[in-house]
């Protein structure tokens, strides 16, 4: 899960991490210039445009991204329809066929949409839980800490691949919104964990301080305090954990886990090991989808360090 | 110190406790009944053969006693090594089976999560803030961490078994062979077992790697570091003071990484049809053997929970703030 990803730098994760990170560089823009917030975005976006690291990464995403909306729309056949099997690429079939004969560029081209989606949906889970659990256990700390705690040190013990096949041994037919939720409620622990050591050191500041002294009740302090000064942190951690739920969600389709009512790059590669596409020498079935996958999220890796560097000074190259 | 400890006791029991009990609540709970699944694969014809049958099946495997009380009946087998009779292989134990595939898993997982743990520490503290080794080793790191698991094995085998035909396509030992402690088994055993190992090692790598790299970066920054070069200390000295404060957290991040790799060689041997736990788990799920597959998933918590204990133990030796304060010295 996450974990194969390094989480985001610990720069921006130690204890004087987060606030800091998002202010301006002092300096950079004229004093008579913009109101603070306009001035900290662009000078956000002027780093943002300048790290070779975040352009290169986001356009190749966008790539990938293109070819998932319009790959099926381009692709000169459909997904179901029937040719000549086996067939190595060509003209006619971009990527080949398949043993009963389907064209394995429509099959990626839709494999494409379903990865994203998996991906997209077990992030947005993921960090959902993660984040609301976090918040809850920094902010009120005490025994409510020390429950959450222990309850995500054990989440964090039960490897999500090894209860997927459990639970797919007995559920037959599983949907694209299955896996997506699946994968949100298994690897969101390490989310809760980063984001509650955040909110920790982050509930001592004075303006924190100042907030409760106001009379706000802790919702809105974690809501409007908190939370801003850790969201380029937050949002990194989005950017992971959507890599990640891809890669684990082509883990599970590889094993037949995944998704029993669509075709994901998992699922093309799993099809091809259950008929020796591997023995058979046909390389343009499964290599084509896992170099894809790979670019995806390597995609997002790059990307991710170059937002990195963009809010964090201290990352910069010197 | 003590409330650590505690703590951490604690939370395995917990942990424990709980991947048991979802161990017997899955099958339990989801729509179903064991029974009546087990005897839909015999043709029965007369409804009272199969009433009877019924009745006779479900006093032999418990189902007609209340729930509470088959949960107690499971505690106690899985309390006393008592983890079933396997479908498939019947006069086998589910924890004979078990253990027969375990070495295998073992010999995979092990020099994998070791080397690539090492290895990858090394490669990033050395990249760290060094332009020509961190502009080779980043990227690298990043496509290995990206690569998934079932791809890098079809890849693999693909290219250096189906095409080259350097190492085999895939089982862990040839059909012929019987095992044995000889050098041929042994040999034919290393010969099989590269390919999954290589690739589990791989995918791992990357993410160690970056993730040192970083750490280091973020301790050369340190105040700490900075003081020892006002101080006139080499560059050397420096960077083995980064290295070891960013080995806690990777220690820590190791912990966390286990339940992964491990997923990962599930994948790899399903891949491989390397004979170990992840292949077993395949066989269990095929056959529709429940009790074994029941058994692999506790057996696999197990294993987990044994390797964070031994993390949790390197960590307190590796950590002088532990240490210290267990020999006494205020916390």
């Amino acid at each position: 899960m996450s974990d194969t990803l390094s989480g985001p730098t610990p720069a921006s994760a130690d204890p004087a991490g987060p606030a800091p990170v998002a202010a301006p560089v002092a300096g950079t823009t004229s004093p008579a210039g913009p109101s603070p917030p306009r001035r900290r975005g662009s000078d956000l976006v002027y780093y943002a445009l300048h790290n070779k690291k975040l352009v290169f990464g986001l356009s190749l995403e966008a790539l990938f991204v293109l070819a998932a909306i319009f790959g099926p729309i381009i692709s000169p056949h459909n997904m179901t329809d029937y040719f000549a099997s086996n067939q190595p690429p060509s003209a006619q079939h971009w990527l080949g066929t398949d043993n009963l004969g389907h064209d394995l560029f429509a099959e990626v081209a839709a494999g494409l949409q379903v990865s994203y989606m998996v991906g997209a949906l077990g992030a947005l889970c993921a960090a959902l839980v993660g984040m609301t659990l976090g918040f809850i256990a920094g902010y009120r700390g005490g025994l409510l800490d020390d429950v959450l705690q222990i309850f995500t040190n054990i989440m964090v013990m039960i490897p999500a691949l090894v209860l997927l096949i459990v639970i797919g041994a007995y559920l037959k037919t599983r949907g694209v919104l299955f896996e997506g939720a699946f994968i949100g409620l298994t690897t969101w622990p390490w989310v809760a964990r980063a984001v509650r050591a955040q909110t920790f050191t982050l509930k001592t500041r004075e303006f924190v301080d100042l907030a409760r002294m106001s009379g706000k009740r802790g919702w809105s302090i974690v809501v409007r305090e908190i939370a801003p000064n850790m969201a380029s942190y937050l949002f990194l951690v989005v950017i992971l954990l959507f890599g990640s739920s891809m890669l684990l969600a082509a883990n599970f389709d590889f094993l037949g886990l995944g998704p029993t009512t669509a075709t994901s790059l998992g699922n093309i590669m799993n099809q091809s090991t259950l008929w020796s596409a591997l023995q058979l020498h046909l390389w343009w079935w499964f290599l084509p989808p896992g170099l894809l996958l790979t670019g995806m999220v390597a995609a997002l890796l790059v990307a991710n360090v170059g937002l990195d560097e963009v809010f964090n000074p201290k990352l910069r190259e010197q | 110190m003590r409330r650590y400890l505690i703590r951490k006791l604690i939370t395995y029991v917990l942990a424990f406790f709980v991947g048991a009990t979802i161990d017997w609540g899955i099958p339990h709970l989801m729509p179903g009944n064991p029974v009546q699944l087990y005897l839909s694969s015999f043709n029965i014809r007369s409804a009272a053969q199969y009433e009877a049958l019924y009745k006779t099946m479900s006093q032999a495997f418990g189902t007609n006693l209340p729930l509470w009380d088959q949960y107690l009946h499971y505690w106690s087998g899985l309390v006393t090594g008592h983890w079933g009779i396997s479908f498939w292989d019947p006069p086998a134990q589910v924890t004979t089976l078990i253990f027969q595939a375990l070495p295998y898993t073992l010999a995979l997982l092990v020099p994998a999560i070791v080397l690539s743990y090492t290895l990858g520490n090394r490669l990033g503290a050395a990249a760290a803030r060094r332009r020509i080794l961190d502009n080779t080793v980043l990227p690298a790191g990043y496509v290995f961490q990206s690569i998934p698991y079932p791809w890098l094995a079809l890849a693999l085998a693909y290219l250096l078994a189906a095409v080259l035909h350097v190492f085999p396509i895939s089982g862990g030992y040839d059909p012929g062979l019987i095992p044995a402690f000889t050098w041929t088994f042994i040999s034919n055993l290393l010969y099989h077992w590269f390919l999954p190992f290589l690739t589990v090692f791989l995918v791992s790598l990357g993410g160690w790697a970056i993730g040192m790299r970083n750490l280091v970066i973020y301790e050369l920054e340190n105040d700490s570091s900075r003081y020892l070069r006002a101080l006139g200390a080499k560059e050397r000295v420096i960077r083995r003071y980064a290295y070891r404060n960013a080995s806690l957290p990777q220690l820590s991040g190791l912990a966390l990484a286990l339940g992964v790799v491990v997923g990962g060689n599930i994948v790899t041997e399903y891949a491989f049809s390397y004979p170990g736990l992840g292949h077993l788990i395949f066989l269990a799920i095929s056959n529709e053997d429940y009790f074994l597959l029941q058994g692999i998933f506790i057996f696999i918590i197990i294993g987990l929970l044994v390797a964070n204990f031994v993390i949790d133990i390197v960590f307190v030796m590796v950590d002088p703030r532990i240490r210290l304060s267990m020999q006494g010295a205020p916390s």
